[in-house]
């Protein structure tokens, strides 16, 4: 069974201004669905085409690696915007955050500055891992899942993600979405089910 | 003394329409200008590097300290393959290589069109963010690659005779996630003259 694009889970136009109908055209319509392609070109007829996505990305390196991730990254990270997003988590996720990093606005400090600084394509994560929350960075595909760790948020910071509404200004990027699109019920979700 | 910004050798609509206005102006003015000056912010302060060109410093990485080392070959590298890009570049060029680079491509690489495609393919294929080259190699011969983000290939005792950016900054604007149709149009704006140059310099 060939691996397929999750559908978005809201309208191509539903995050703008801050994330265009263009971008998304392009992020979700070309890059993402060509992840899916290229995976699936690269599993036909072999044994890793029945194996799940997390499955594949666990065990292989190369091109599956980089398009099986690529392929879990975006729709995990299109479940952390919603229009109409921003704001603070609450209940265990915020106190968690209170705990692990002093307060929500020192958490915003130091996952902006992640998101910033990550040289190059990647991820900036705020993950579960051994009880604790942490801030983590990736290279390109790779993701927490690879390092036994539990994603529960994500930004992505390749330029494809931005280029098109802020150019080089990677850091208005990363404000606007934080304030106005995280979907902190998806990631209280993943930390319930953690 | 810090180092600058070099100016771009041509207008930012020099190379219309094969590479737009609009990124030349961004990727100069704003990319390679924070490259610059995050270098300058990397070593300030640190001593011995007075003087040396970003090339010398990028052939000899290991020679600075440990804490600012990644720093330097993110954003030295940036300076120097940015400052050699402009430079390969240029409106009314592309065609065919010549003289000495056009003889070693025949005899080394296999001719100019077994040359094109595999350079295009390391540019095409450089998961994420970085750049494809054209290399002279520690042996003294012609070697296609590509790096990851901004290493250079000096640090592997390289000469670069020619380099492609494909960063998604490069072509966004104009070629959206279409990367092998920026790779194509670039052709058009190879300055072989140039490359010849860097070519026979590598070979002193
Ligand atoms: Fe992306
Ligand atoms: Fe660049």
């Amino acid at each position: 069974m060939a691996f397929t694009l999750p559908s978005l889970p809201f309208s191509k136009s539903a995050l703008e201004p801050i994330i265009s109908a263009e971008t998304l055209e392009f992020h979700y319509g070309k890059h993402h669905q060509a992840y899916v392609n290229n995976l699936n070109g690269l599993v036909d007829g072999k044994p890793e085409a029945n194996r799940t996505l997390e499955d594949l990305i666990m065990s292989a390196e190369g091109g599956v690696f980089n398009n099986a991730a690529q392929v879990w990254n975006h729709s995990f990270y299109w479940n952390c915007l919603k229009p109409g997003g921003g704001g603070r988590p609450s209940g265990a996720l915020a106190a968690a955050i209170d705990r692990d990093f002093g307060s929500f606005d020192a958490f915003k400090e130091e996952f902006s500055a992640a998101a910033a600084k990550l040289f190059g394509s990647g991820w900036a994560w705020l993950v579960l891992a051994d009880d604790k929350l942490k801030i983590v960075q990736t290279s390109n595909a790779d993701l927490p899942m690879k390092h036994m760790q539990t994603a529960l948020l994500t930004i992505d910071v390749w330029e494809h993600a931005y280029y098109i509404d802020y150019r080089n200004a990677r850091p208005k990027y990363i404000e606007a979405v934080f304030d106005n699109l995280l979907n902190w019920e998806f990631a209280e979700q993943n930390l319930a089910r953690a | 003394m810090a180092f600058t910004l070099p100016e771009l050798p041509y207008a930012c609509d020099a190379l219309e329409p094969y590479i737009d206005a609009r990124t030349m102006e961004i990727h100069h003015s704003k990319h390679h200008a924070g490259y610059v000056a995050k270098l300058n912010a990397a070593l300030e302060g640190v001593k011995g590097f007075d003087g040396k060109s970003v090339e010398d410093i990028l052939r000899n990485i290991d020679a600075v300290p440990e804490a600012k080392r990644q720093a330097v070959i993110n954003h030295g590298g940036g300076h120097a393959n940015h400052s050699l890009f402009w430079q390969l570049m240029g409106p009314g060029k592309g065609g065919d290589p010549s003289r000495a680079l056009a003889g070693a491509i025949d005899s080394e690489l296999g001719g100019f069109a077994t040359f094109k495609e595999k350079f295009a393919d390391a540019a095409a294929n450089r998961f994420g963010s970085g750049w494809a080259w054209l290399t002279r190699n520690g042996s003294g011969r012609l070697q296609i690659l590509s790096t990851a983000n901004q290493d250079s290939p000096l640090m592997d005792g390289h000469v670069p005779i020619l380099g492609l950016d494909v960063w998604e900054h490069a072509y966004y604007l104009k070629y959206q996630n279409k990367r092998p149709e920026y790779i194509e149009a670039w052709w058009n704006v190879v300055d072989w003259a140039k490359a010849n140059e860097l070519y026979r310099a590598a070979n002193g």
